[in-house]
């Protein structure tokens, strides 16, 4: 390997930034952000050197011995191949622009310095989990993307909402995070092993080697990306995480953390049976239908966004699910491009229109904020999957692969969902650009500096043109032995070898977008509610889920939490602590009663207690 | 009627527990302390006879110490009695109780 030492600095020059800021230079907002954009700018250059010399299919491990006890060794090593190393475009690449970006959109903020000490402390660990060999690394940086995923939610945390969405975020993570832990501990249990290429070649040489548990293991694993990619049932947590600094909603909540989960199960695939990775089709299949019917009645600009992110991640889950990591991973870049790109454009817009976030009262802002508008444009086409934008190319893979593995039902489904995604998309879209101007706000809107718009063009790029620049290559050659790598116009011309998906997938996008622009070309208010009724109103209230997981599940840890607190209070500081105290109170003004102060009382107990010890001494 | 070791050590346990009975039924400091003498003495008695009857000369060894120390601790004690009469104008135990709670 040549460059050994380049993955490492790429890893560590994060945490150095994160550490330099927080210890030394909170004080300037301008040195503390310059330095964030630095280490991962020198990140992605780093990335791209090592690339060039090693080529991105390169495969390897660079690794040191962290601990050994007992049976169980553990390293802290990088895991180098196409897949990490594209993972590494992604964060260092995206996440590059969204601190260029973050520069401007945070430079009113007092706690500027701290939220770039955030952010690197974010990029460090989502590079941990990338370039992590073995369960337990993976595990650990896991717990730090929750950790600064928590702080940054709760960057604003004079908010009592915002406190309130980290907290959520934070324990929704920790109960799919025990799920995980007990599954590598069944993995570990069951193949001696935590490096992910030894248990890949455990599971090649005996592919029933994890036995009759080999579902509850997978399923277990599953959890901790469930919880990261907010699957249905642990889907509640994203939408409020909105409640952080945009730029935070697009590096996090759209583009890395929450792909992280996807990520990972692309990375330990070899652990997956069959049964394991139905349930897994099936839950992403549902997460997407649901998220992308919730997202049909919003009316935050963020969280139709946010909605749409937990659709798309649904999408790319139910991909794994139907053994399709290449185009699931393919889906996670190109969605990483346009919905870092349609945050940030709305980012943009929530600040030109003075931090206000409800569309209903944007409208008209074509003409005020153009820059804006064409990126939008452009990420909105690429999430409706209309051709040639990234979006396209890689929601036909996933539906081509629904009809590869002939899964009728969730073809339906994802095809459904894709017509969902284009007719919320563009609701949003001609509510909030086109119209009249529905607030003062929006009368005298204005467009961003240069800094916001330059990562939004450069961003335009690849959601524009992500679909055939070799993505899919990189990720076929690593599943797949016998991938041929295509020339640019093949890939460019790749759909049609599926014709049906292709047909299908642009026809209903068009028709949702079309159905959009019929309803909300010059709405003043929302027409739907009228027309669906009860449902609208239910997709409003994200058919209940909040509310049903305070009855029921909040009020049993409460109940469980009150009865704890009972014992601990009554039981064993009231009983137990209680008669130990008590006695020893009681005992001691007893004893007190001796103590009378006259000496010859002393005396009359001194010659007594002489008297009974020369009794036993001498008596016998 | 001879007289014998028992004899001795008979006189030497009635000294003592007299001395006893004055210092914890007196309530003059002087006479507690008078009665402490006398316990000490009875203690010597009883050292000088088991010397004479065992023809050894350690008890009495042990008895000049007593007498020694003895005189050294009236020579103490006795002060502190007098700075104390001088201080409270009082020589007796109940009313020296200060060091209780």
């Amino acid at each position: 390997m040549k460059n050994e030492l380049f993955p490492w600095l790429i890893l560590f020059l994060p945490l150095l930034s994160a550490t330099v800021i927080a210890l030394f230079t909170l004080r300037s907002k301008t040195v503390s952000s310059l330095i964030s954009i630095g280490a991962v700018a020198a990140g992605f250059v780093l990335t791209c050197l090592f690339v060039n010399s090693n080529g991105i299919h390169y495969s390897g491990e660079s690794s040191v011995n962290w601990l050994t006890i007992g049976g169980l060794n553990v390293d802290f090593g990088l895991k180098l191949d196409a897949l990490s190393m594209m993972m590494l475009f992604v964060v260092t690449g995206v996440g590059g622009l969204i601190h260029i970006y973050s520069y401007s959109y945070m430079d009113e903020d007092a706690g500027k310095a701290r939220f770039f000490a955030f952010l690197s402390l974010f990029t460090f660990s989502m590079l941990g989990i990338v370039l992590s060999n073995n369960f337990l690394m993976t595990f650990i940086f896991w717990e730090l993307v929750g950790v600064s995923s928590y702080l940054l939610i709760g960057f604003w945390f004079e908010k009592p909402s915002a406190g309130d969405a980290a907290k959520k975020a934070f324990i929704t993570n920790r109960l799919g995070d025990f799920g995980f832990l007990a599954g590598i501990l069944m993995v570990w249990g069951l193949l001696g092993s935590l490096n992910f290429s030894a248990l890949q070649n455990a599971m090649v040489a005996n592919p029933a080697a994890l036995g009759a548990s080999a579902t509850i293991a997978g399923l277990l694993v599953f959890c901790g990306a469930a919880g990261k990619s907010a699957q249905f049932p642990l889907h509640v947590w994203l939408p409020d995480a909105m409640e952080g600094p945009t730029p935070v909603s697009a590096l996090i909540h759209a583009a890395t953390m929450v792909a992280a989960g996807v990520y990972m199960l692309c990375r330990t695939l070899f652990l997956y049976n069959a049964d394991a990775l139905h349930v897994i089709a099936y839950i992403g299949g549902f997460t997407a239908l649901l998220a992308a019917l919730m997202a049909v009645q919003q009316n935050d600009i963020k969280r139709i966004i946010a909605y749409s992110t937990l659709s798309q991640l649904g999408y790319m889950v139910m991909a794994v699910g139907l053994s399709g990591p290449t185009p699931a991973m393919f889906h996670l870049t190109t969605h990483a491009f346009f919905k870092a790109l349609l945050f940030l454009s709305a980012g943009s817009v929530i600040i030109g229109m003075h931090h206000e976030q409800d569309i209903w009262h944007m409208g008209g802002l074509k003409k005020k904020m153009p820059v804006t508008f064409w990126t939008f444009t452009i990420g909105a086409l690429a999430l409706s999957g209309i051709p040639p934008f990234a979006g396209f190319y890689s929601k036909d893979s996933i539906l081509a692969q629904c009809l590869e593995q002939k899964n009728y039902l969730l073809f339906g489904v994802a095809v459904f969902v894709a017509g969902l995604t284009a007719f919320y998309t563009f609701r949003l879209f001609f509510v909030v650009f086109f119209g009249k101007e529905k607030s003062d706000h929006a009368k005298h809107a204005h467009e961003s500096p240069l800094v916001m718009t330059a990562p939004l063009v450069i961003l335009a790029v690849f959601a524009a043109t992500g679909g055939f620049i070799g993505i899919t290559n990189n990720y076929g050659s690593q599943f797949a032995a016998d991938h041929e790598t295509l020339s640019l116009a093949q890939q460019f011309l790749e759909p049609l070898k599926t014709p049906v998906p292709m047909f299908i997938g642009i026809g209903v996008a068009v028709a949702g977008i079309v159905l959009a622009f019929l309803l909300y070309k010059n709405a003043d208010t929302d027409p739907l509610p009228a027309k669906l009724g009860v449902l609208a109103t239910w997709m409003r209230d994200k058919f209940y889920f909040d509310e049903f997981y305070e009855k029921t599940f909040i009020r049993a840890h409460d109940f469980l939490a009150a009865v704890a607190d009972w014992i601990d209070r009554w039981i064993l500081e009231g009983a137990i602590i209680g008669a130990i105290r008590g006695g020893t109170d009681l005992s001691g003004r007893a004893l007190r009663l001796a103590q009378t102060g006259n000496l010859q009382t002393y005396t009359i107990l001194f010659v007594l207690g002489v008297v009974l010890l020369l009794y036993f001494v001498l008596g016998k | 009627m001879h007289v014998g070791l028992q004899h001795y050590l008979a006189v030497s346990m009635i000294l003592f527990c007299l001395g006893l009975l004055g210092v914890i039924l007196r309530r003059n400091l002087i006479v507690i302390y008078m009665s402490l003498e006398l316990m000490l003495n009875a203690a010597n008695l009883a050292l000088v006879s088991f010397s004479r009857f065992n023809d050894k000369l350690d008890g009495q060894v042990l008895v000049f110490f007593i007498i020694t120390v003895a005189a050294a601790e009236v020579a103490v004690g006795l002060a502190l009695i007098v700075a104390l009469f001088r201080k409270r104008q009082s020589a007796h135990v109940e009313d020296l109780t200060s060091m209780k709670l």
